[in-house]
């Protein structure tokens, strides 16, 4: 087989088996983990009818998706209507592409497309994402979903700011822009949101940590607001706008705006544990008789069937630690209470922006002067 | 990168861009236009200059267009419908048109730098990112900080002139 062929074929399998073996099922999963820890987190029991625990609920909720009539509104802008379910779901599964989710497996990396732009790459196609809600708010031709469509716009170019500035003393420590590079860095040094993890003896790694919880805390707040969760799910707002822009969809387009919702969160957690966690890095602590006590590295360099299980590990690392990120979603959602408008505006443009600016200034400084 | 790929780029950027003027509602115009710079981006990117692709999709389709949307969304579009073609400015929007592309090919078939064919890249990616923040930040400083006063102040105008008209 050519390189090329070979390179076509094993992409084709890693977006297949990304997209319909982990994010899609992850989805569902993650609806019906929502509804539990929302049923634990208010004393009730959730669903828990269908199956064991009601862990078959995710396919009720799709055959009911499903069978349900779709419906589409006379007044609305018909070809724009349809248009924009779609540009909602597309931009969330795409930005998953740059993401390594695993170190290699049978000797093939585990990350689609490794490109010397990651980031921004992933910034860029999520700025595409409030195209989907903008059109569904102003195709729906009528008020409420109309108002979701203008709040999402606004709400979103105010966060990409903040989200832009707050990954750049990452760039300054690791000097790329490719994911795997920051990954390869963080093995080597330390995971960002500890970087004294690394070598604990030295007081700059420990001083280098004051900037990059700030940016794991100005980014992580950032992506709450990008992906329309709560406190900053404003562009739905049930109680205000009666789900604002998808109020006049039904049945198959308004799943796809759900689905839409759930896979921008989940790559937003993938972004952050790339950044911030190691992505799917996890030394284990080891013994054996030569060297004493030390941490393991496990990945997919070994030979034989050590490497396999050393691939399969770290790709289950990556998504044990996204499915942690998760819960801290969903957590949030069910405890804080939602920002109003104006406090949005002023939380992203007054506060955000103006940390992650002064971060920026103490990050260079730390670096300029921290010996190498 | 291929040929068919340019084509298929460069043809899914006229064809939309095209669609921009064409369009009667401005927000299809407005999303023709978002097609179009994707295309440019899709060109860029064929070039291995995927700085300067993912730049275009990120500030031009991403925040540039998302704020023009949101101007057009507040406007009274049937009013924009209704309006009926002007001959005259039609007809002298086409001569313009048709001028400098007589103009353009005149230029080309005299310059000499435009008949010879470029050596292919060398294979090994370059690291454009890095090569764009040298250039940047080392040859082309001063005139990089002046530009970024420059928007400053605009920024400032702006703020000050929409706060006058409040009152």
């Amino acid at each position: 087989m050519s390189a090329t062929a070979f390179l076509l074929v094993t992409s084709l399998l890693k977006i297949l088996g990304i997209v319909f073996v982990v994010i899609l099922p992850m989805v569902s999963y993650s609806v019906y983990a929502e509804r539990r820890v929302s049923a634990l987190i208010q004393d009730r029991l959730g669903p828990n009818r269908v199956g064991p625990a009601g862990l078959f609920q995710p396919i009720a909720d799709a055959m009911k998706f499903i069978l349900k009539e779709d419906f589409t509104p006379a007044h609305v802008n018909k070809f724009y209507y349809w248009l924009a379910p779609c540009l909602a779901m597309v931009p969330a599964i795409m930005t998953i592409a740059v993401v390594p989710f695993g170190s290699t497996l049978f000797g093939v990396p585990m990350v689609i497309a490794d490109i010397n732009v990651g980031v921004l790459y992933v910034f860029a196609i999520a700025s595409l994402g409030v195209y989907g809600i903008v059109i569904a708010g102003w195709s729906s031709n009528s008020k409420y979903p109309f108002l979701g469509g203008v709040r999402a716009s606004s709400q979103m170019i105010s966060y990409e700011l903040s989200l832009g500035l707050a990954v750049i003393p990452i760039f300054l420590l690791v000097g790329q822009l490719r994911l795997t590079s920051i990954v390869r860095y963080q093995i080597e040094n330390g995971w960002m949101i500890a970087p004294f993890l690394g070598d604990p003896t030295n007081v700059w790694k420990w001083l280098l940590t004051i900037p990059m919880f700030i940016s794991f805390v100005v980014f992580t707040i950032a992506i709450f607001a990008e992906t329309n969760r709560l406190p900053f799910d404003l562009p739905e707002a049930e109680q205000e706008l009666a789900g604002g822009y998808h109020t006049e969809y039904s049945s198959m387009k308004f799943a796809l705006f759900f689905l839409g919702e759930y896979a921008a969160m989940i790559t937003g957690s993938a972004i952050i544990v790339t950044l911030f966690f190691g992505a799917w890095h996890l030394p284990l602590p080891w013994w054996d008789h030569p060297h004493g006590f030390h941490w393991l590295l496990i990945d997919g360099s070994l030979g034989g069937w050590r490497g396999i299980l050393g691939g399969l590990f770290n790709i289950f690392v990556f998504f044990a630690k996204v499915a942690a990120l998760l819960l801290i979603f969903i957590w949030v959602r069910w405890t804080l209470p939602r920002f109003r408008y104006d406090q949005l505006m002023r939380l992203g443009w007054v506060f955000f922006f103006e940390i992650a600016l002064v971060n920026i200034f103490i990050a260079a400084l730390i670096v300029a002067y921290m010996p190498k | 990168m291929s040929p068919v790929f340019f084509w298929l780029a460069s043809a899914l950027m006229l064809l939309f861009g095209a669609a921009v003027i064409m369009n009667r509602n401005p927000i299809a115009s407005a999303l023709s236009l978002v097609v179009s710079f994707l295309g440019l981006a899709a060109l860029f990117m064929s070039l291995d200059a995927f700085f300067i692709g993912i730049i275009q999709v990120l500030v031009y389709a991403g925040a540039v267009m998302v704020l023009f949307l949101f101007i057009i969304m507040l406007l009274d579009l049937r009013a924009e419908e209704r309006r009926k073609i002007n001959l005259v400015a039609f007809a002298g929007g086409v001569a313009v048109a048709v001028i400098f592309f007589g103009q353009l090919c005149l230029v080309i078939g005299h310059l000499r730098q435009a008949k010879q064919s470029f050596p292919a890249l060398p294979l090994n990616h370059p690291d454009d990112v890095r090569s764009v923040g040298l250039l940047l930040f080392g040859n082309y400083n001063l005139p990089f900080q002046i530009i970024a006063v420059l928007i400053l102040v605009a920024t400032i105008g702006v703020i000050v002139l929409s706060k006058r008209e409040l009152r």
